[in-house]
């Protein structure tokens, strides 16, 4: 099982990898390889040109601009999972990490990579719908952002022209006083969720919903952000009776996803009770801060 | 096609300068062309962890990196584990009294796994232990000694660098940190 005959580029700069992705035919961009890699040793992909980023040190890194939290498209999983800076901005995306694959794998992967490959059951898209995230991509002619609600064209296929390379991720963190939860099933530690959400919410002086964010994996090939939902949670009292509504709303999704292990009556189910308990914990959360 | 590139990289603290195959991984590149049979390969795609090495002191699935991605880095195998006068290291005696392997098919992934946690972690909890080997499959032992041998290092290990504070940090095995 190794992977088919490919030529190997390792540019040191973005603007060598944009020329060779302006150029290469059937090319395949290297980033942290943890998903790549197997799709390359089972040869599902037979790239002629591997474009191996890994030296490119431009594309590392995470940093605070007023407001946003800016992380670049090579940053490593593990890197983001231990940052001070990000548990402090955006507390949800290490307790999505808890939860992604193991340290072996997270050591190498990387968001970008996560981003550019997206698997509808992976944490990594799902917590940057949440959070509003927007993705920026380059090419020779320029660069653009695109918004992770519009990143999804179809199943595991971003909106990335093939002269553009992914370089950064900007997520928008919420006011501190804010609560969140991220929770999955999946059947070991590791694997992909089967069904896994992202909540963040924020109360206003009278505890009531000011501010709600839910975004599911695992349902469709895009994250699903539950906006319906969000729109008539606001102005409830963040107590248990606001469960109900939260079970209906995921009754009247039209299509969830299935396969040979997991129906899509299985999944709804999960996503209801996921749904409800994450909520509950996210509020418990916003209502000890409050 | 351009088929073989140059690289240098070290392994277990000795310098490689090698032609290699774009294609081929780290994995095969060890076995096969460095002879070091001790890094094991089960399912090529990532999810067993026997193939688990530490590129830069940090562990990575030898099957999912190419050899060519290991130029200029500094890599540990299990044959880097044990100490310079070839005793083994506080983790593997304890791997050993805590009959901590059978067919000892995944133990090279799991020491390798582990020497990075005590690295980082000298009082890891059972459930930390439990999460550190999550990625590493064992169809023998049932994981209990496996996690009470991970305890047991890490117990001595900190008695050790109460005795030699300096000391404890190459104790956790080779060139590690």
């Amino acid at each position: 099982m190794k992977p088919a005959r490919f030529q190997y580029h390792r540019p040191t700069q973005l603007h060598e990898a944009l020329e060779m992705v302006a150029t290469l035919q059937n090319y395949k961009i290297l980033a942290g390889g943890q998903s790549l890699m197997p799709m390359m040793n089972f040869r599902f992909v037979m790239p002629d040109h591997v474009i191996d980023m890994n030296r490119v040190s431009e594309l590392s890194g995470i940093h605070e601009d007023p407001g946003r939290l800016v992380i670049g498209a090579m940053t490593r999983q593990h890197d983001i999972h231990r940052s001070a800076l990000v548990a402090k901005l955006c507390p949800l995306v290490p307790e999505a990490y808890d939860q992604v694959s193991h340290r072996q794998i997270r050591n190498r992967g990387t968001l970008g990579g996560s981003l550019c490959h997206l698997d509808p059951a992976s944490e990594q898209p799902c917590f940057t719908s949440a959070l509003d995230g927007e993705i920026q991509v380059q090419s020779l002619k320029g660069q653009r952002t695109i918004s992770i609600h519009d990143w999804t064209q179809m199943y595991m296929t971003p909106a990335l022209e093939s002269d553009e390379i992914m370089t950064r991720v900007t997520l928008k963190p919420w006011a501190q006083n804010h609560g969140w939860s991220f929770l999955e099933y999946a059947r070991r530690h590791g694997d992909y969720a089967i069904v896994g959400v992202a909540v963040l919410v924020a109360l206003d002086a009278s505890q009531q919903i000011e501010r709600v964010s839910i975004s599911l994996c695992g349902v469709a090939a895009a994250p699903l952000r539950l906006s319906a939902l969000e729109s008539s949670l606001l102005g409830q009292r963040g107590d248990d009776r606001i469960f109900p509504e939260v079970h209906q709303h995921i009754e009247a999704i039209e299509e969830i996803m299935h396969d040979s292990y997991n129906s899509s009556t299985y999944r709804r189910h999960l996503a209801q009770t996921l749904t409800a308990r994450a909520l509950g914990i996210a509020l418990k959360r916003a209502l000890m801060v409050h | 096609m351009q088929e073989d590139i140059q690289i240098h990289l070290t392994v277990n603290g000795k310098p490689h300068d090698c032609s290699v195959s774009t294609r081929k991984s780290l994995a095969d590149f060890l076995r096969q062309d460095l002879k070091l049979t001790g890094t094991h390969v089960g399912c090529e795609h990532g999810v067993c962890g026997a193939c688990t090495v530490l590129v830069n002191h940090q562990t990575a699935r030898a099957c999912l990196m190419l050899a060519v991605q290991a130029d200029q880095c500094e890599v540990t195998t299990v044959e880097g584990l044990a100490n310079a006068d070839q005793t083994l290291s506080v983790l593997q005696q304890a791997f050993k009294e805590s009959h901590a392997l059978q067919c000892g098919f995944c133990t090279p992934g799991m020491l390798t796994t582990l020497t990075e946690l005590l690295a980082e972690n000298l009082n890891p909890t059972e459930d930390e232990v439990r999460e550190a080997i999550t990625g590493n499959l064992c169809r023998c032992t049932g994981y209990q000694p496996i996690i009470q041998a991970g305890l047991l290092a890490a117990q001595r290990l900190r008695a050790l660098g109460e005795q030699a504070p300096a000391q404890a940090s190459t104790l956790t095995g080779g060139s590690t940190r």
